[in-house]
């Protein structure tokens, strides 16, 4: 019988970092898409923060995130932006080693509706204060019916990912 | 290999009934994953009662934003599990999606506790933590809505087995 939480591929980060982490190519032939990160920036900074785009279309995603750090808690809504910034990673100036936990679950990615999603992310670095600890969940919504074949991260300040960062893309099949 | 992450059974409405039902469910799995997305006729939000229990057997707790604001709350003793605070049900598109875990669901030792990612970017984000106080095994799933609504057809909802071993 065939697997139905299969891994589609995983990418980790060389030496040198990368500019982006992208899968292409997703095999439309499973339910849902899950996606696992760990996942630290390059840039001269406590944290980055990190963009996803779908099918290298830079129009119409949306969504709402509960965010916590700095015993602060805020709350956001997105509306029709170029790209879904999805998450904070540790940077430079951070704790060293400290990468964050990531995922996200896209529900039927395959499906000629809009896309909607599910994204989770960790960034906990034995720090107490200075915007270096983050815990969000974000509802995420990309508006266009078109079947998600690629998936791109990137960080918001152009800066790469560091060595070592990895993302795991799994297919779920309902059958 | 043994397959860990099995789907046990999924539907596609091809009406729209006010409640979807999971029964029978087998009782050879550690876990349960409930994943549906779906729409309905109006803004609402789905509750969860499991093995027929309308009692006021239930509990949750939940952590919601709005966009605009983020709140915590709770309810003791409610007949049923609210899935969400403010990620609800909306008219437009299938932007509804919610990942539920039930966790050692055929255990008859313990409660039963569940844990629901809500998600509308039309209308929030949640995080909801449910217990049902009941020792017995969980057979049984229906998923429901306010009666002022009812699932849209073309809603999908897919049970998903979870072996520890």
């Amino acid at each position: 019988m065939a697997n139905t939480f299969v891994k589609i591929s995983t990418v980790t980060v060389g030496s040198g970092g990368a500019a982006s982490i992208a899968f292409t190519s997703i095999p439309q032939t499973y339910t849902d898409l899950k996606l696992v990160t760990s996942l630290r920036g390059a840039a001269a900074a406590v944290r980055g923060t990190v963009r996803v785009t779908f099918n290298g279309i830079s129009t119409n995603y949306s969504g709402r995130t509960v965010r916590g750090y700095d015993n602060t808690t805020t709350d956001s809504t997105t509306s029709s932006t170029s790209y879904f910034d999805i998450w904070r990673i540790p940077a430079a100036t951070n704790t060293a080693s400290v990468f964050s936990n990531d995922e996200i679950y896209l529900p039927n990615y395959a499906s000629s509706n809009y896309k909607s999603f599910a994204a989770d992310n960790t960034s906990e670095t034995n720090l107490s204060s200075g915007n270096t600890n983050y815990l969000s969940m974000s509802s995420g919504l990309w508006s266009n019916t078109a079947a998600i074949t690629s998936i791109t991260f990137v960080i918001a300040d152009a800066t790469n990912f560091v060595e070592y960062s990895t993302a795991t893309l799994y297919g779920i099949k309902s059958s | 290999m043994a397959k860990t992450y099995e789907p046990i059974s999924t539907q596609t409405l091809g009406t729209a009934p006010t409640t979807v039902t999971f029964s029978s469910i087998p009782q050879t799995y550690t876990d349960l994953v409930l994943v549906f997305n779906s729409k309905s006729t109006t803004l609402n939000y789905p509750f969860l009662t499991v093995n027929s229990d309308t009692g006021a057997n239930y509990s949750r707790t939940y952590l919601a934003g709005s966009g605009s604001a983020a709140t915590s709350g709770r309810q003791i003793n409610p007949l049923f599990i609210y899935l969400g605070g403010d990620a609800g049900h909306d008219a437009s598109n299938f932007n509804y999606n919610n990942i539920v875990h039930l966790m050692n669901y055929s255990n008859t030792t313990t409660y039963k506790t569940i844990l629901s990612r809500a998600n509308n970017a039309s209308t929030g984000v949640d995080l909801v933590a449910g217990v049902w106080r009941n020792t017995a095994a969980i057979t049984l799933i229906d998923l429901k809505i306010p009666s002022a609504g009812v699932f849209s057809i073309g809603s999908t909802f897919t049970l998903y087995g979870i072996k520890a071993a």
